[in-house]
């Protein structure tokens, strides 16, 4: 990557001149204007978001009930059952996702090796992480609440499977990372394979895969579309996870975007304001660990 | 791609005698490794069942233009149609952008530039779906629809022009849903096209540029040819993700059913009319919302399983030259 510079430094009877220099700085020139092209529609995203959202948001829309009907202005009721709902379903998902995700990399890597299943579990979780997210919704409505009714469960299952893939990828990534001269060193002490998984590489790995599942869990809380059949959108706070119809945010932000009311569209911004920085506090976290307990990294 | 040199991975250290714990350990990782095979298997499965009466009931006619759920109507043609028009849009966009970052990232700017570019690119990963198509319905699409008003006028009667973007227009349409998914999609082919082209070896590039080749010379010489093949791969993975991508779509779309050329008309695509028409569906009606779904879990593991292979074996290709 640093080679780049030698070039400039060479004399500059060696700069070439004409048409290929002339080509050469506009693509240069394109190459910058693609990233501006992607910051404009991000800062304009965000700064709506704010803009809107922060006029809705005070400390009765945050911890309010029930979420009134749409027809009413904002500064009525509150959020608290979607914010309620998506941290709890977003957490159940984790508990579910991340400890699975962690021993499915771990059998990847340490256990897998190169034979045939390892690299078909490996190939077919990096597949499974392009399964569209409505499909998971369709997946659980079909083999767990055609059976057993809507519930903060079922929807911390859809966002499970989703997540499931993303953390077995970058945990693997991570334990890849780990030097064999540690595993080799804890062998010769005599301990056994699980021992020194457990208390040598996988905290040697862990800074990176706490990082990797942050990512993981904040992609998990904005997704609206399998939670659609899966939890419904109800109005009022639902804190028992396992039985019920329960919402989200992202629901919450979905049934307002369509509608006329400026009430409801208020509330849209607000939620999507609260959202966005539930998510946003989850990517500087998993950086700040990046940063701070990564031993390894690439 | 399991790289284990020591050659420790699956032979114990001390093999005659090993505890039940270190047995049980192996056991809980193998199947949590097997859950994901599980999963998918599952996936294919139960949603099938569930859309085994639309196959049934409607045949070959799934793929005719003809959906109105009143009369039991269920050919699905103008959802195909509307998910690749949208995500053929979104990959015309956001590819050039995609794989001009990453070169930005790799061969253009210092490493201490690079890495607050690529926090911007994740910060637009994070940004969630549902917040897309807020944006996009409630303040994109009303400010865009005044050009395509205008671009519609001008190029009236002009033949091709004419014909992909002529009215009727509307601030939801097949157009802004290809804008909206374009900018979804950007973060994962550009950290995919960057992770591609950083295995060029510097060695290709240093003899480029000693050869007097100027950077843009050393990109189409040197870079191009090694990670060709990966881009192609992220591209697929990118167009895996425009088809799947739900929600913002399904806000910005237009949700009508309609098979038209015009690309500023509105439409409709399969992930949309899943998530707009599944909650007051029920027998025939659920059944082909269920179809559709069975349809994308299959083209999207089809074109995510051609992209993995795609990048897979580029990758050992770079590696092993």
């Amino acid at each position: 990557m640093t080679a780049v510079t030698v070039p400039r430094q060479a004399p500059d009877l060696r700069e070439p001149k004409g048409w290929r220099r002339s080509k050469n700085r506009i693509m240069t020139v394109l190459m910058l204007l693609s990233f501006v092209l992607v910051i404009i529609p991000l800062g304009f995203v965000l700064f709506t978001v704010i803009a809107k959202g922060a006029s809705t948001i005070s400390w009765q829309f945050l911890t309010g009930s029930p979420i009134p009907p749409n027809v009413l202005p904002a500064g009525i009721g509150g959020m608290w059952p979607a914010i309620l709902g998506t941290l709890l379903i977003t957490g159940l998902a984790t508990l579910m996702a991340v400890p699975l995700g962690i021993l499915g990399a771990i059998y990847l890597n340490e256990y897998g090796g190169r034979n045939w299943l390892a690299a078909l579990i490996g190939f077919m979780s990096d597949v499974m992480t392009g399964v569209p997210s409505i499909v998971m919704g369709l997946f659980i409505f079909s083999i767990w609440v055609l059976h057993f009714g809507y519930s903060g469960l079922a929807g911390a299952f859809a966002l499970g499977c989703l997540m499931l893939p993303v953390v077995i990828r970058s945990s693997y990534e991570m334990l890849r990372l780990v030097p064999d001269p540690l595993r080799e060193a804890s062998y010769a002490l005599g301990a056994t394979k699980s021992r020194v998984t457990l208390t040598v590489v996988l905290p040697a790995a862990l800074g990176g895969i706490v990082s990797g599942a942050l990512l993981a869990v904040a992609r998990a809380a904005g997704e609206t579309a399998p939670l659609l059949f899966t939890i419904l959108t109800v109005t009022t706070a639902n804190p028992n996870v396992f039985s019920g119809a329960n919402t989200s945010l992202p629901s919450q932000i979905f049934s307002n975007a369509s509608q006329p009311y400026t009430g409801a569209q208020d509330r849209g911004w607000g939620a999507a304001l609260t959202l966005i920085a539930i998510c946003f506090i989850l990517m500087i976290a998993a950086r700040f660990v990046t940063a701070r307990f990564t031993r390894y990294s690439r | 791609m399991k790289a284990d040199p020591a050659g420790t991975a699956g032979s114990a250290p001390l093999a005659h005698k090993r505890p039940l714990g270190d047995r049980g350990f192996q056991i809980l990782a193998l199947a949590s490794g097997l859950l994901v095979l599980v999963i998918l298997v599952l996936i294919a499965v139960t949603t099938s069942q569930q859309a085994a009466s639309w196959f049934s009931a409607e045949g070959l006619k799934i793929f005719t233009n003809n959906w109105d759920p009143a009369t039991n109507q269920f050919g699905a043609l103008a959802f195909i149609y509307g998910t690749a028009v949208t995500a053929v849009i979104a990959i015309i966009m956001a590819v050039p952008v995609s794989v001009g970052i990453a070169l930005l990232l790799n061969e253009v700017v210092p490493y201490r530039w690079s890495r607050p570019i690529v926090y911007v690119i994740d910060l637009l990963a994070v940004v969630p779906s549902v917040v897309w198509g807020l944006w996009g319905i409630l303040v994109f699409a009303p400010w865009i629809q005044h050009i395509y008003a205008s671009i519609a006028s001008g190029v009236n009667g002009i033949p091709v022009l004419g014909f992909f973007f002529g009215s009727p227009t509307s601030g939801a349409s097949f157009f802004t849903a290809g804008i909206i998914l374009a900018f979804m999609i950007t973060p994962i082919v550009t950290s995919l096209s960057r992770e591609v082209i950083a295995t060029v070896p510097q060695i290709d590039k240093e003899g480029a540029y000693a050869l007097g080749a100027t950077r843009w010379e050393m990109i189409t010489g040197a870079v191009w040819p090694h990670s060709q093949g990966g881009v192609v791969g992220a591209v697929l993975l990118g167009l895996g993700r425009a088809m799947g991508e739900t929600i913002a779509a399904a806000l910005v779309i237009g949700s009508s059913a309609t098979i038209t050329s015009r690309l500023f008309a509105p439409g409709y695509n399969m992930p949309a009319v899943i998530a707009n028409q599944f909650g007051e569906a029920s027998g025939v009606f659920r059944s082909a919302l269920m179809g559709l779904g069975v349809l994308l879990f299959a083209f999207t593991i089809i074109i995510n399983v051609l992209a993995r292979g795609i990048v897979e074996r580029s990758a050992r290709r770079t590696r092993g030259a």
